[in-house]
């Protein structure tokens, strides 16, 4: 019947369609252009067992059309009986063996790259971050830089940048596709994975374990500078004086309404323990707005008036007073211009 | 001729037989109805997933509901649509491939039966009482412990009701499958069929009281204050992943083991060749079981169990493929010489080859575990298990529906509306899920509500969008394909297919007894045995003599719906007064149902000589 070429060509259609329409995905997020050692790893075990389970699936299909093609029943054959075969001791001990085979040539390197992966005895050497996964934020900790952030994971090019990472709440997962796979942010204990971009640029994070409402939402970024500007960064950050002046006189009421409402219960501005929500410092810098929106006034505004709209089920909402547009325009003002240093994520994306 | 007799006495009848019946083949009805109504349920879901994620940051549906909706969908269509449909095939057909009258325990059967829909209707209910669970089908605490409103609450009674029941229906067919074979009917001369409904209850009955202990320590800390799972207090949410997948695992093999038995029926009967390699067929089945019960900590490659823990867990895992690809094989090598005959049953089958193959492929690929850690928890992994799921248990479902449905209705499905029903399907099918293999990859994980613009990610999604709709589309012809064929489908003889083994040599359909007389077997496919020596029928074991039969109760039905008020009343105890007193009422319910079970004797009937000599006639 025409239906089994059919749908052969629907097969290989399909996998053309999908290649060639959707490539390999968005730079700087897809795992298909991976630029960190660990996406690397699974790059290469990715395309190791795509190439045999290829082969495998070729051997079935090429064995498959041949029994279609020959063994249909034709005209004239109602009363054919066919022989009855039991089995094939030989053929059965070959289709046995020869995937054991194959699955040894998958298992000896998946054994060596996940051994490596987990090795974290040298991360004493090396930059060491705390990640806290939050409903539905992060929050990183460079305790040995005493620089606090979130949203915006800074880290140098070329080294290894260990994470200690749990969670303040649910189960989240730390995902930047392009650099690494992922770690699960558990609240029972302390999970620790590396990062090693291999060059500048700005990565999307996501979490990938579900975690509520707006688990979708839950993005962030790893920006990766040279470790010249990741000194700086850090530089920059640390000497940042939370109680300088603003420039303009809306950014300076906005300064005091951020004490007013009692924003700083809950965000820190500059070095500080506190991480009930997102630490502010560099939040004029910052790539998007709660992770996902374009940082302009008027999403920012509209985020410190109804968080709800942009992030169903976050904490933010009904947390604090309300804020009048006026207000809300001031604190966006005085947000915007805290950039405590010129390494931002523009400057390595273009 | 029951079908026909329940329709001369009228519906009301109708029904009440329906409720108090114990007969396996009735039963089975009432498990394809069931499951058939939750897989539309679960298909709607599914669909509203896909015109959420046709586009980009799409609102047509909320977070919350979103969240509800995926929850939903995946517990709907793995515990109330796949395992009742599987129960319904084995119900129908496992008794009468072993020659035998009813299964073991007929009360039980019904029993079984009742407590999964009423759990099932009582899980659904919480859409119209303040929202269904919304922490996934896995339900990973601390997410559903904390979910707030009464959501989870609905998960965890309507699973462990349904839950029950599926574990006495595993326990049934085991008793069944080991006392009541005809004579002859060793073991290694049980279709395949029978076979795996044997080692997919030994599953049932070996991973189902893991959840139902999950179930329990998730119930006492949502609803009576214990702390199993909470960390401030002491507790550990990983407890739960581990009891999850300890169940959820071999849950996989109960989904895609009857599914492998139908397809070795099938393409035994359609190319009339004896099934290649029985015995390797029968051991690779019982390894892979072995093994499924070895592997449940690779969904938790990253939660952060060590590199020892996840090498192991994922050369185990790896291992599997070994006993399945001798079954692919197995059955190519079936087919190969055969005389092949292709309608609707096996369309689906031979879809299923390709399409499982490419399932299993990518479960050596997620296997890997230093590259699960890219896979894990994305796309990627959504499309693999719906390779597994659908492209082997769906398939598999259907394949059996139109191989056994003469059997059960002594009507043939129609193959023109099967075979467009099947296209449609399989179109979809591979349109939907291919793609999201690379949709994984791409960075777009799972249980994403919306996914965000200019992410590589659009086309896609749409793709996969489309392709859901053709899935649709072939399904609602398939239940079209139902109702023409129950008025106007062509009327078959008892063997229909010149079938291989005992369900075909007896009419169609069956009566109430099955076998008027014990069949004996003389080998595998006992049936084609005794065509290919002249006889054309089976030689009766027993001389004709009276039949025992049970007696139909209603008390499985009160004990479920005992079980169902007080579900409801432990989610709400807490809440009022009401709650409390459905709790106590339910319960009482039910064990006062259990308590007349026990003490009122039931000797069931018998079916004499003389009625079953002037029924021949």
């Amino acid at each position: 019947m025409k239906g089994w070429m059919g749908k052969l060509k629907v097969f290989s259609l399909l996998g053309f369609l999908a290649l060639a329409l959707a490539g390999c995905g968005k730079e700087n997020l897809t795992a298909l252009v991976p630029k960190g050692y660990g996406a690397h790893t699974s790059m290469k075990l990715i395309i190791l067992t795509t190439i045999i389970m290829t082969f495998v699936f070729l051997v079935v299909m090429i064995v498959y059309v041949i029994v279609l093609l020959r063994f249909r029943a034709k005209k004239g054959q109602e009363d054919y009986i066919p022989k009855q075969v039991e089995g094939h001791i030989g053929l059965e001990t070959v289709w046995t063996i020869i995937p054991i085979i194959l699955l040894i040539i998958i298992a000896v390197p998946t054994t060596i790259a996940t051994f490596k992966l987990a090795d974290d005895s040298d991360a004493k050497d090396h930059i060491n971050v705390e990640v806290t996964g939050n409903q539905f934020w992060w929050h990183f900790n460079y305790d040995d830089e005493k620089v606090q952030t979130s949203q915006d994971l800074y880290i140098p090019t070329g080294k290894k940048v260990y994470l200690h990472m749990k969670s303040s709440d649910v189960i989240h997962s730390f995902w930047v596709p392009a650099i690494a796979g992922k770690m699960d942010v558990n609240a029972e204990n302390t999970n620790t994975m590396y990062l090693k971009a291999d060059e500048e640029g700005v990565y999307w994070g996501k979490c990938a374990e579900f975690c509520g409402d707006s688990h979708s939402l839950m993005d962030f970024k790893v920006i990766a500078v040279s470790p010249d500007k990741y000194e700086k960064w850090v530089k920059d950050m640390k000497s940042f004086d939370p109680d300088q002046k603003p420039e303009t006189a809306a950014a300076q009421e906005g300064k005091d309404l951020f004490k007013e409402k009692n924003c700083m219960g809950c965000h820190a501005i500059g070095s500080s323990p506190i991480q009930t929500a997102p630490n502010l410092t560099d939040f004029g810098n910052r790539s998007k707005l709660a992770g996902v929106k374009e940082p302009t006034k008027e999403n920012i505004m509209q985020w410190i008036q109804d968080p709800e709209s942009m992030k169903p089920g976050n904490k933010m909402t009904g947390k604090y007073p309300a804020v009048s547009k006026d207000e809300a325009e001031k604190l966006a003002e005085y947000l915007m211009q805290l950039k405590p240093s010129d390494v931002t994520p523009e400057s390595v994306s273009e | 001729m029951s079908v026909t007799a329940t329709q001369k006495r009228g519906l009301g009848s109708a029904i009440w037989d329906y409720l108090t019946t114990v007969d396996h083949k009735k039963i089975a009805h009432l498990y394809l109805a069931g499951g058939g109504l939750f897989f539309i349920l679960g298909g709607i879901e599914a669909l509203l997933i896909r015109i959420q994620l046709m586009k980009p940051e799409n609102d047509f549906v909320s977070a919350g509901l979103y969240n509800e909706i995926i929850t939903m969908h995946g517990t709907t269509m793995i515990f109330l649509a796949a395992m009742p449909l599987l129960l319904g095939l084995m119900n129908a057909a496992m008794p009468l491939q072993i020659g035998a009258r009813d299964v073991a325990f007929p009360f039980l059967n019904s029993l079984g039966f009742w407590l999964f829909m009423l759990g099932g209707i009582l899980l659904n209910c919480s859409w119209f009482m303040g929202g269904a669970p919304d922490a996934g089908w896995t339900a990973y605490a601390p997410l559903s412990t904390t979910s707030p409103g009464h959501g989870v609450d609905f998960y965890i009674l309507g699973l462990q009701i349904a839950g029950a029941g599926t574990l006495m229906g595993g326990i049934n067919f085991l008793v069944t499958i080991i006392n009541m074979r005809a004579p002859g009917m060793t073991y290694m001369r049980m279709p395949l069929f029978t076979w795996t409904t044997f080692i997919t209850s030994i599953l049932i009955l070996f991973a189902f009281p893991a959840l139902t202990i999950g179930l329990f320590l998730l119930m006492f800390e949502r609803l009576f204050g214990a702390a199993f799972f909470d960390v401030s207090l002491g507790g550990n949410a990983i407890i739960w992943q581990h009891l999850f997948w300890i169940f959820g695992h071999p849950e996989v093999y109960i989904l895609i083991l009857p599914c492998f038995g139908v397809f070795s029926d099938v393409f035994s009967t359609f190319s009339r060749k004896r099934l290649f390699g029985y015995t390797a067929m029968v051991f690779s089945t019982i390894v892979i079981a072995f093994l499924g019960f070895m592997v449940w900590a690779h969904h938790m490659f990253t939660v952060g169990l060590g590199p020892v823990a996840n090498t192991i867990f994922s050369v185990a895992t790896m291992a599997i493929a070994v006993p399945t690809g001798v079954k692919i094989f197995n059955w190519l090598a079936t087919l190969w010489g055969g005389r092949i005959t292709v309608n609707s049953a096996m369309l689906w089958s031979l879809a299923f080859i390709p399409s499982f193959t490419i399932g299993g492929m990518t479960g050596v690929m997620v296997a890997t575990v230093a590259a699960d850690y890219q896979y894990h928890d994305t796309y990627f992994v959504i499309a693999h298990f719906h390779y597994v799921i659908v492209g082997g248990t769906v398939f598999g479902i259907f394949a059996g529906l139109h191989y056994w449905w003469p059997k059960m209705f002594g009507r043939i499905l129609n193959e023109a509306l099967g075979k467009t029903a099947f296209w449609l399907f399989f179109i979809g099918f591979h349109l939907t899920f291919f793609i999201q293999h690379f949709l994984g990859l791409m960075g777009m994980p799972r249980r994403y509500w919306v996914f965000l613009e200019d992410q590589g990610l659009d086309t896609g999604n749409l793709i996969s969008s489309i392709g859901a709709f053709f899935m649709a589309a072939g399904v609602i012809i398939f239940f079209i394909n139902i109702i023409y064929t129950a008025a106007k489908g062509e009327k078959v003889s008892g063997d229909p297919y010149d079938g291989r083994t005992l369900e075909w040599s007896i009419a169609s359909p069956p009566p109430h007894y099955n076998f008027k007389q014990l069949p004996l077997v003389r080998g595998l496919d006992p049936l084609w045995i005794e065509k290919m020596e002249g006889n054309g029928k089976m030689t009766p074991a027993e001389p004709l003599g009276d039949i025992h039969m049970p007696n139909n109760s209603f008390i499985p039905f009160m004990i479920s719906f005992g079980l169902f008020i007080a579900g409801f009343g432990f989610i709400y105890h807490n809440d009022n007064m009401i709650g409390t007193i459905a709790m106590f009422g339910g319960m009482a319910i039910a064990l006062l149902s259990m308590l007349t079970r026990s003490v009122k004797d039931d000797l069931g009937y018998h079916i004499s000589k003389e009625e079953l000599e002037k029924e021949a006639e």
